[in-house]
């Protein structure tokens, strides 16, 4: 149902944009006014969440360990799994961000038919298809740089020269685009195929996935099949960032679309769990040191607490005590 | 919290540069300007309409080298009707007589780094790379 619902307003959206790419009053609206618009609610919102998350208490030290933590010197710990110091605690930080390292330990647990034997196999594809989605992107928004800068950085140029490596076609295929789509579509079919997954599935994971696919579906669309006056799309990101929009009339739709659908993500972005881009350098069960047994880490807002001990009460009440004939702790008296 | 600071740190480094192309083009002052191309020699009439050309002019020539290199075939008949030669120093450049100034433009502007020229020579840089080098397949690919 999910799934369904989140192609469905993926559909109307891209609709919206090529229709929008058509008509010379809506396409101004969709090349100038709704990129600046979603572009302000991307640095806001990014800004807005980084800054929730930095006001909010981490009292305690809770990162998620997968390794022996430092303990006796004869014990072999784990360095990277259970980090004691920022180095190590950093080292981990970039295994995690740059490879995903946690993923790579992903496990499926399985009921085998033979008998009421519970299996718990490795699961890498999930760990490799985000790998090469994340990777690919990346160079992707890289390669990207040529239509908002200029003259084109030399290492734009460099970088699609490797990507282009192999001259297939004019223009030469990049093949980072082709194996972002693919491992969309890997990642797209694993959530509709296995049925834990799927149950586990939300508009949001379904939406999320569409929507980058409709965006990378247009962009080699436009590249390879329908193409466009790529001048004019230089002119007119060129436009947006010196904050003197043109909209050429020569741009096909398609890339109306293709621009529609990026603002869509940059908007929908940090309210999301595609926030998670800056979300997992703020994890704290990942990015705090495992030393909670050698560091005492006092409570930073903890305030001083107004008390009333026993002994400043039996103080308090000490005639009456002694009147009642009560034991008490401390025999004779301050006062007398 | 001490933290903070390293945080509030992180998110500017990532602010700023995300927003590269913004601040940096206006620095530069760069402007959302279209190069201005040289007008082809031998008037206005090009082997396809001008809408297809600037946007799809590197699938006609790849069918043109096809074409060329597996059936030897050099005759093309135009959408308007009338025929070329299917070559790309003697039919474009032909016209379009100078290579800086018309395919560099664009290309360039766009960030575009095509393979033509690995074996193509533009005839009038071939000049220059004779009288520089004096290379004997200079010469054999120039005429």
């Amino acid at each position: 149902m999910h799934a369904w619902t989140a192609l469905i307003t993926i559909i109307i959206l891209a609709v919206a944009g090529y229709v929008g790419g058509q008509l010379s009053a809506t396409r101004v609206l969709i090349g100038t006014i709704v990129p600046y618009v979603a572009i302000g609610i991307f640095l806001v919102g990014i800004a807005w969440r980084v800054i929730a998350w930095a006001r909010s208490p981490v009292p305690f030290r809770i990162p998620t360990t997968c390794g022996q933590q430092k303990s006796l010197p004869w014990i072999k710990r784990a360095r990277f799994d259970s980090p004691f110091t920022p180095g190590e605690t950093i080292v981990r930080m970039l295994l995690e961000v740059l490879l995903f390292r946690s993923l790579f330990r992903n496990t499926r647990a399985e009921l085998r038919r033979e008998g009421p034997r519970l299996l718990y196999e490795e699961e890498k594809w999930l760990w490799l298809g985000a790998l090469v989605f994340h990777w690919s992107m990346l160079v992707v928004l890289l390669r990207h740089l040529r239509f908002f800068r200029e003259p084109t950085p030399a290492i734009v140029l460099l970088l699609q020269r490797i990507d282009g490596f192999f001259q297939i076609g004019a223009p030469v295929v990049y093949w980072t685009g082709v194996t972002m789509l693919a491992a969309l579509g890997y990642l797209l079919w694993r959530r509709l195929k296995i049925p834990q997954v799927r149950y586990v599935s939300l508009f949001t994971d379904y939406f999320a996935l569409y929507l980058l696919m409709a965006i990378a579906g247009s962009g080699i669309w436009l590249r390879y099949f329908t193409k466009t006056d790529i001048v004019g799309v230089k002119q007119l990101t060129l436009g947006l960032m010196t904050f003197t929009p043109v909209v050429p009339t020569t741009v096909a739709p398609l890339f109306f679309m293709h621009l529609f659908l990026v603002s869509v993500l940059l908007a929908y972005f940090p309210f999301s769990k595609l926030v998670h881009m800056p979300g997992i350098f703020l994890s704290p069960t990942r990015n705090l040191p495992n030393n909670s047994r050698a560091v005492r880490h006092i409570n930073p807002w903890n305030y001083p607490v107004k008390v009333h001990t026993y002994e400043e009460w039996e103080e308090e009440f000490r005639d009456k005590l002694i009147a009642a004939g009560l034991p008490l702790d401390k025999e004779s008296g301050n006062h007398v | 919290m001490r933290d903070r600071v390293w945080i509030t740190l992180g998110l500017i480094v990532f602010l700023v540069g995300i927003t590269y192309p913004i601040w940096f083009n206006n620095a530069a002052g760069v402007r959302a300007e279209a190069p201005v191309l040289r007008k082809p020699v031998k008037g206005p009439n090009c082997v396809a309409p001008l809408e297809y050309m600037r946007a799809s002019h590197m699938e006609l020539l790849t069918a043109w080298r096809d074409e060329v290199v597996r059936q030897g075939n050099r005759r093309f008949v135009a959408f308007d009707g009338r025929t070329y030669t299917m070559s790309l120093s003697k039919t474009c450049l032909d016209c379009h007589d100078n290579r800086a100034e018309f395919c560099d433009r664009c290309h360039s502007y766009a960030g575009v780094s095509p393979y033509c020229w690995d074996c193509h020579v533009d005839p009038r840089q071939a000049r220059t790379v004779r009288a520089w080098a004096g290379r004997p397949q200079a010469e054999g690919w120039a005429r």
